[in-house]
């Protein structure tokens, strides 16, 4: 694994990264490939897909109005799936709100995040939260909270625990280049530095937080070399390289499983769309960034790689399209035609048991009148 | 006179307040060249450049603690959190210091700015987009506390906070920013801390609000007009240090009071506005307090219309205030 050096230019974002393994030739490097079969591949590329066209089909759901706000990961798909793939069936995810694809790769069903994109009854949070703020512990993956940061000390402290309490357990964190401004980045890696936490810090280096450029967020030639400062290694990988991504972070997680503590990865990457579908970023970036990343695109890379391989063609691409495309329809059918939660599901899980107050108050709005309308 | 919506009228005071006044800056996310993600500032970035409107790194502590150093060297710093629910990274700064260091300091370092932050649910915004956490800055000594629900009221309480030697929490209701419109003068003016007012005059309930639920509370109070009950409705403004004559004039005179707002009910401010009512005018009251509010859970985002306190709750809550 590369340590992240200082970097000659790396403020500039055309610059991918140090390591990448996938070349522009569509041969791999054999020294960090990380050896993957072929139906490993195909089945990683199939989730790059799903992801992709889930988030496509999400945002013309918003914009009809169906669904009240998605927030994707266009472009950023190999460093999500890459990187959740690395991880071992006992580890943890605790996410930031763009991993959508990294959850049902880990097992959390199809329907059930489409059923969250709705908030209605059979949403596994009942309608509380906003859309992509799901939860799925039974794919060992954590619960979307919007306030930035937030995840990156606790992944640390959860992380910490399994070792205490002595399980082979290792914790990975996504958050973006923005959330390394937050207070949570120096307290998640100075603990984590300070107690060898068995945790792997993913930033999703996108470029941008909502409007603002990642050189706004810090003078730090990098994000990575951050990691020097607080005792954890670090590494800068092309993001929009699955192969690269995967070997990366499996090295990570092979590290803090061997007692040797965190790890800091800085993906290069890029926010193809806007921050969430409240965002017009033609506003404050010129196209013309976005044009250098469209070569860069994380599934063609992979789709051009296995096509060489002689492991896919243009029928199977369809084939898939169009599978998915019925799961996605089939999922929203069902979705869209399940009622709201339940008015008294609002006073649930306050606590663990309803307190005499919350007893009071759902009594008060189950035998009051109902609001005239949704919005 | 222009129209303007809320919107509006807080960039017109924002420009007015940096125009005279080049110790004015605003800070915050997205706040510069995007004009902020509901356009608040929007325009400012070019007019008065990027020393002067400053898109911040990601870090709200990191937010209003530098604009607490810029307010201890005497610039006078408008910083904005972006919703008011991703303040609390800052509460430290704005508890422990900024509302503090007057206090403190004997005098000798005022921490004089005017926080703007939007507040409120009605926006699908969910659980961490529509909270109204005012309660918890009310409580803190040294910071005032403002909610305006139009335009007019907008500009005018916002340029006051600016001129106010103390710190100001300016909370900007998002569900009416832009469906609240009206006349608002041009130019400098101002609408006085610590004034409320009475939009509507009636004998028989008094209904204290602020911020968007004053629409929902107007709603009620002609709705239950209907029924033959006149209500006076009053809108605070300024929530700490409250017009406390307003209210007590208003009580005295209807003997019955509703109070209305979306924050939860233990511990929101509606607790703090019947001790004050029991204790300065109890033998008013004909009718025990009420208090119509957002439940004690968290902010939903699916049944956030059953949550929040809106004139199909009101309605009962002064019909049966009357009828006590
Ligand atoms: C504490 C806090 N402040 C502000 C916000 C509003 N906000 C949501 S996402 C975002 C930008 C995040 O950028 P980054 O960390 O780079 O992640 P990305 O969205 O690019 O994946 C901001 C400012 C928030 N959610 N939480
Ligand atoms: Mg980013």
């Amino acid at each position: 694994m590369t340590m992240a050096a200082p970097n000659p230019t790396p403020a500039d974002r055309s610059t991918p990264g140090p390591l990448r393994v996938l070349l522009e030739d569509g041969k791999l490097d054999p020294e960090h490939d990380p050896k993957l079969s072929l139906d490993q591949l195909v089945q990683l590329y199939e989730h790059l897909v799903l992801t992709r066209v889930t988030d496509e089909r999400l945002v013309t759901l918003q914009r009809q109005g169906r669904i009240g706000f998605h927030i994707g990961s266009l472009g950023e798909e190999a460093a999500i799936i890459g990187s959740a793939y690395a991880m071992r069936e006992q580890d943890y995810i605790f996410p930031c709100y763009r991993e959508f694809g990294a959850a049902l790769m880990r097992g959390m069903p199809y329907q059930r995040y489409i059923d969250n994109m709705f908030g209605n009854a059979n949403d596994p949070v009942r309608g509380r939260q906003m859309p992509d703020h799901y939860t799925c512990r039974a794919a060992k993956f954590g619960s979307v909270s919007s306030p930035i940061g937030t995840q990156i000390t606790q992944a640390m402290g959860f992380a910490w625990a399994a070792r205490i309490q002595k399980q082979d357990l290792v914790c990975l964190s996504y958050f973006g280049d923005g959330s390394t401004s937050s207070n949570e980045f120096h307290n998640g890696l100075n603990f984590a530095g300070v107690f060898k936490a068995p945790v792997v810090f993913f930033c999703r280096n996108n470029g941008w937080a909502i409007s603002v450029p990642v050189e706004r967020q810090t003078a730090s030639r990098t994000i990575a070399e951050k990691g020097i400062a607080y005792g954890v290694p670090a590494v800068r990988v092309d993001g929009n390289d699955l192969f690269a991504v995967i070997a990366v972070t499996r090295d990570a997680v092979a590290r803090a499983a061997a007692g040797q503590g965190p790890t800091l990865i800085e993906a290069m990457t890029y926010r193809m769309g806007g921050h969430s579908t409240s965002d017009d970023p033609t506003r404050y970036r010129p196209q013309t960034e976005l044009e250098p990343w469209v070569s860069r695109d994380p599934l063609e890379r992979v789709r051009a790689h296995l096509e060489q391989r002689g492991r896919w063609s243009p029928a199977q691409e369809e084939a898939l399209r169009t599978r998915i495309d019925a799961q996605f329809k089939e999922a929203v059918a069902q979705a869209e035609t399940t009622p709201p939660p339940a008015l008294d599901t609002l006073f649930d899980e306050v606590y663990g048991t309803l307190p005499w107050h919350l007893e009071e108050q759902k009594r008060e709005l189950l035998a009051g009148p109902r609001a005239p309308k949704a919005h | 006179m222009p129209q303007m919506n809320m919107v509006q009228a807080i960039n017109d005071a924002l420009r007015i307040a940096m125009k005279r006044d080049d110790r004015v800056v605003v800070m915050g996310e997205d706040v510069g060249r995007v004009g902020g993600v509901f356009r608040v500032t929007a325009g400012l970035f070019d007019e008065f450049g990027d020393e002067r409107v400053i898109d911040t790194p990601l870090s709200e502590g990191g937010i209003i603690g530098a604009a607490a150093g810029m307010a201890l060297y005497g610039m006078v710093p408008i910083p904005e959190i972006q919703f008011s629910d991703f303040i609390w990274p800052a509460y430290d700064q704005i508890v422990s210091e900024v509302a503090k260091y007057r206090y403190r300091s004997g005098g000798e370092y005022p921490c004089k700015m005017v926080i703007r932050t939007p507040v409120g649910g009605g926006i699908r915004g969910g659980h961490y987009h529509s909270q109204h956490p005012e309660a918890q800055f009310i409580h803190v000594a040294g910071l005032k506390v403002v909610c305006p629900s139009n335009p007019y009221d907008a500009k005018g309480l916002l340029l006051a906070s600016i001129e106010d030697p103390d710190p100001v929490l300016f909370f900007e209701p998002k569900r009416i920013y832009r469906a609240a419109k009206g006349d608002v003068p041009e130019g400098a003016f101002t609408v006085d801390l610590e004034s409320a007012q009475v939009v509507r005059e009636g004998g028989d309930v008094t209904i204290v609000t602020y911020g968007a639920m004053l629409y929902e509370c107007l709603d009620a109070a002609e709705k239950v007009a209907g029924e033959g009950v006149e209500c006076d409705v009053i809108d605070l403004r300024t929530l700490w240090p409250i017009d406390v004559t307003t209210l007590t004039e208003s009580v005295k005179k209807t003997g019955r009071v509703v109070i209305v707002h979306e924050a939860p009910k233990t511990c929101g401010f509606g607790s703090e506005l019947v001790s004050l009512i029991c204790e300065k005018v109890f033998y008013h009251l004909q009718a025990p307090p009420k208090r119509v509010t957002g439940f004690d859970t968290p902010f939903p985002y699916t049944l956030e219309m059953e949550y929040l306190p809106l004139s199909h709750r009101i309605v009962p809550a002064v019909l049966e205030t009357a009828r006590a």
